[in-house]
C-alpha cells in the first residue's frame, strides 16, 4: 500500500525505444553516410600515425614538448615514457587509440567552436544549451555507447561517435565563456571603428578568447582519451580493450601495463596541450625563458 | 569658422522596453524620476539640440549620469537615439542602413575612449593601424600611416610593444594615434584623460590643444571636469539629467551662467576657488627613494644643488622630507639610518584641494607641499610660488592650469 502506485507509470523507456526505432527506420541512410565519412577519416588518421615509425614519432613529440614547455627535462621524460609504451608491446594499440582521440577531437572542434560562438552571441541559445551540456557531462559516459551502438553497429565508428558526445561540452563551454569575457570596451572600440560582426569575431573575440578555447581543447582531449578507453566495450580496438581483457581474465600484470600506457598518453597529451593554452605574448626585451 | 558639421536635432534617448511607444506620449514636462517611476524607462537624453562647427573644439561637460557619454555615443550610433535627427555633413546618420553606417564609422569619425579600448593582443603598431585594417587598406600603407600617427603622439619607437607594458598615459596616446591614423573629419573623445594621473592629464591636454591647432580637426570632447572644459573648449555644452542647459564659449559660461546649476560650477571662477592642487602641482626636480642611504641622499642633493627633497618608496608612496642641513649634521655624527633624519610631520595636501584651502598651509611651510592621494601615493609638489600666483590671479593661460 505504501508502494508507488503502479498505474502512474510513465513509459519513458518505451517512448525512447519507439523514437529510436523511428530514427533507425527513417534516418538509417543518413547515419550510414555519417558513419562512412567518420570511418574514412579514422582510417586516414590511423594510417598516418602508423606510417610514422616510432623512432620518428617519439623525437617529434619531444620536440613539440620542448616548443610548448621550453624544458629539456620534460621533453626527455616524455620521450622515455612514450618509449616505455613501446616496450610494453602496445605501440600499435596506442596509435589506434590516438587515431580515435585525434579524430574525435577534430570533429568535436568542428562542431564545438561554432556552437560556442553561437552561444556567446545569443543569450537564448545559451539558455537552451546550458542544461543540455550539463546533462551531457553528468550522464554516465557508457550511456552513450547504447545509441552509438544502435546507429553505427560495432567498432571504432560508434566509439568515436560516443567519444564526441562525451568530449564536446568543454570546448563549447569554454569558447562561449572566452568570448563572453572579452571586455566590453574593447568590443565597443572595434564597433566604433566600423568593424562588422565577422570582423569583431575574427580580429577581437576569437584571439582574446584563445587561451580559454585552448583550455577547452585541452579538456576535450582529456575527456576523449578517457572515453576512448570505455569505447572498447563496443569493439573499438584500443588500449582500453587490453584493460577489458585483463579484467575478464583477472590478469593483473597485463592490466597494469595497459593501464600505465593509457596514463602515459594522458600525461603527455595533457601537459603539451596545457602548455600551449598558457603561452603568452611578449613585448620586446621581455625574457623568453620560463 | 564654417557652418555646422554635426547637427543634433531633438534627440531623445530612453533606455527601457517600450521606449519608442513612450515617446508618443507627452514627456516634455515630466521629470526623469517621474518617467522612471511610471514606466520603468530610464531617461538618458532629453530633447538635445546642438551644432558643432567645422574645425571647432566642442566640449560636452556634465557630472556622471548627465547623459554626456550617451550623447557622444549616439554620434556614431554605438547607442541608438530613441527619436531625433543627427545630421553629419548634411546627411542624417540615423537613417543609414548597416553598410552605409559601417562606411561612416570607418571614414568620417574616430573615437578615443576613457578606458582606452585598446586591443591587448595587438602590438602598439597594430593597434594604431586598426581603423585602417577595418577599412581594408593595404598592410604596408596602413603601417606607414600608423607609424606616422604614433610619431605625432610621441610614441615613435614603441611600435613593437604590447599595450599592457605601457603606462596609462602612453596607452591613451596609442588610443589617440589609432584615431588620428584614420585621418577622420571628426574626433570623438569620451573622457579620454579622466583615468590618468593629474600631471599626465595636463600634459596630454596641452598636447591635444597643440595638435588640434595644427591638424584643424573637429573635436567633440566629453568631460566631467569644468577645468578641462574651460581650458580646451572653443565652446562648451553643459548637461544635466540628460538635458543641455547651456552652450557657449568658456567666457560666456563663466560670465553669464544660464541657471543655478551652471553657476554652482562656475561660481567665482576665481582661480583660488577653481584651481586644485592637482591643477598647479609640478614634478619635483629631485625625488629621493626610501632605500637610498643618507650618504647617497646627501650626494644627490649636493649634486643637484637642492636644499631639501621629498622621499618616497619604490611605488611612490609618500614618506617624508629631508633637508641637506639635517643630512650634513647626521652624516657628520656618523649616523646611517635614513629614517632618523626624515621629517614626516610636514604639511601635505590632497589633489582635489582648492588653492584657497592650500594657501594657509603654503604660508606655514618653508618647503613645497607634497600632493598625496588617498592611497598615500605621491603625485607631485605644489610650490609656494604657484599657490601665491594662483591666489593673486597672476597665472597665465585661459583655464589657468599651467601655473
Amino acid at each position: 500500500m505504501l508502494d508507488f502506485p503502479q498505474a502512474l507509470r510513465i513509459p519513458l523507456a518505451s517512448w525512447v525505444d519507439a523514437g529510436m526505432r523511428w530514427v533507425l527506420r527513417n534516418l538509417g541512410p543518413l547515419f550510414d553516410t555519417i558513419g562512412h565519412v567518420v570511418l574514412q577519416m579514422l582510417l586516414v588518421v590511423e594510417q598516418v600515425l602508423l606510417f610514422i615509425p616510432w623512432f620518428v614519432f617519439i623525437p617529434a613529440v619531444a620536440a613539440l614538448a620542448w616548443k610548448a614547455l621550453r624544458s629539456v627535462r620534460s621533453s626527455v621524460v616524455f620521450a622515455l615514457l612514450l618509449f616505455a609504451i613501446g616496450t610494453f608491446g602496445y605501440w600499435q594499440l596506442a596509435m589506434n587509440t590516438l587515431a580515435i582521440v585525434v579524430s574525435a577531437v577534430l570533429i568535436s572542434l568542428i562542431i564545438g567552436i561554432p556552437v560556442g560562438i553561437l552561444m556567446a552571441w545569443s543569450d537564448r541559445m545559451q539558455t537552451v544549451m546550458k542544461p543540455v551540456l550539463d546533462a551531457m557531462q553528468t550522464l554516465p559516459s557508457f550511456v552513450y555507447l547504447i545509441p552509438a551502438l544502435m546507429l553505427f553497429g560495432l567498432g571504432k565508428v560508434p566509439a568515436t561517435f560516443a567519444t564526441i558526445i562525451y568530449a564536446v561540452p568543454p570546448v563549447i563551454r569554454l569558447t562561449n565563456v572566452g568570448i563572453r569575457e572579452v571586455p566590453r570596451d574593447v568590443i565597443e572600440a572595434a564597433r566604433a571603428y566600423g568593424a562588422n560582426r565577422r570582423g569583431i569575431l575574427l580580429d577581437v573575440q576569437l584571439p582574446l578568447a584563445r587561451p580559454s578555447i585552448l583550455v577547452g581543447i585541452n579538456q576535450t582531449t582529456m575527456m576523449a582519451l578517457a572515453m576512448v578507453v570505455i569505447g572498447s566495450m563496443i569493439g573499438a580496438r584500443t588500449l582500453g580493450m587490453e584493460v577489458l581483457l585483463a579484467i575478464n581474465r583477472v590478469n593483473i600484470g597485463q592490466g597494469v601495463e595497459a593501464g600505465v600506457s593509457i596514463v602515459i598518453m594522458a600525461i603527455v597529451i595533457d601537459r603539451i596541450t596545457y602548455a600551449f593554452a598558457h603561452t603568452r605574448r611578449r613585448s620586446p626585451g621581455e625574457s623568453t625563458g620560463t | 569658422m564654417d557652418g555646422p558639421i554635426v547637427s543634433v536635432e531633438g534627440v531623445w534617448k530612453l533606455f527601457g522596453r517600450e521606449a519608442k511607444q513612450l515617446m508618443s506620449r507627452p514627456l516634455r514636462n515630466q521629470s526623469k524620476a517621474d518617467i522612471q517611476a511610471k514606466s520603468g524607462a530610464v531617461l538618458a537624453l532629453r530633447d538635445v539640440t546642438l551644432d558643432v562647427r567645422k574645425g571647432e573644439f566642442f566640449v560636452i561637460m556634465g557630472l556622471s549620469g548627465s547623459g554626456k557619454s550617451t550623447l557622444i555615443r549616439t554620434l556614431v550610433r554605438l547607442i541608438e537615439p530613441t527619436v531625433g535627427r543627427i545630421v553629419v555633413n548634411g546627411e542624417d546618420i540615423l537613417t543609414f542602413p548597416s553598410d552605409r553606417l559601417m562606411q561612416y564609422r570607418r571614414n568620417a569619425v574616430a573615437m578615443v575612449f576613457q578606458n582606452f579600448g585598446l586591443f591587448p593582443h595587438y602590438t602598439v603598431l597594430d593597434n594604431a593601424a586598426y581603423g585602417l585594417k577595418v577599412r581594408r587598406e593595404e598592410r604596408s600603407l596602413r603601417e606607414q600611416k600608423a607609424r606616422a600617427a604614433l610619431k605625432t603622439v610621441g610614441l615613435g619607437g614603441w611600435e613593437a610593444y604590447y599595450p599592457e607594458s605601457l603606462s596609462g598615459g602612453m596607452q591613451q596616446r596609442v588610443g589617440l594615434a589609432r584615431a588620428l591614423a584614420t585621418d577622420p573629419e571628426i574626433l570623438l573623445m569620451d573622457e579620454p584623460f579622466s583615468g590618468l594621473d593629474p600631471l599626465i592629464r595636463r600634459q596630454l591636454q596641452d598636447e591635444l590643444v597643440e595638435l588640434q591647432g595644427r591638424l584643424q580637426k573637429t573635436v567633440v570632447f566629453v568631460t566631467h571636469d569644468l577645468h578641462e572644459a574651460l581650458k580646451l573648449g572653443d565652446r562648451v555644452a553643459i548637461m544635466r539629467d540628460g538635458e543641455v542647459i547651456q552652450i557657449g564659449t568658456p567666457e560666456e559660461i563663466i560670465s553669464n551662467p544660464a541657471d543655478g546649476y551652471v553657476r554652482d560650477f562656475t561660481r567665482d571662477a576665481s582661480p583660488a576657488r577653481v584651481l586644485t592642487a592637482a591643477g598647479i602641482m609640478q614634478e619635483p626636480a629631485v625625488l629621493l627613494y626610501r632605500w637610498q642611504g643618507p650618504r647617497t641622499a646627501r650626494k644627490i642633493l649636493r649634486d643637484e644643488r637642492c636644499e631639501w627633497a621629498f622621499v618616497v618608496t619604490r611605488i611612490r608612496e609618500y614618506v617624508g622630507l629631508v633637508t641637506l642641513d639635517d643630512l650634513d649634521r647626521y652624516v657628520g655624527e656618523g649616523g646611517s639610518d635614513f629614517a632618523e633624519v626624515l621629517r614626516d610631520g610636514v604639511e601635505q595636501c590632497a589633489p582635489d584641494m582648492y588653492v584657497e584651502q592650500i594657501f594657509p598651509l603654503a604660508r606655514e611651510t618653508a618647503f613645497a607641499l607634497p600632493v598625496v592621494d588617498e592611497s598615500g601615493r605621491f603625485l607631485g609638489e605644489v610650490r609656494r610660488r604657484a599657490v601665491f600666483d594662483a591666489m593673486t590671479g597672476d597665472h597665465n593661460g585661459e583655464g589657468g592650469t599651467d601655473a
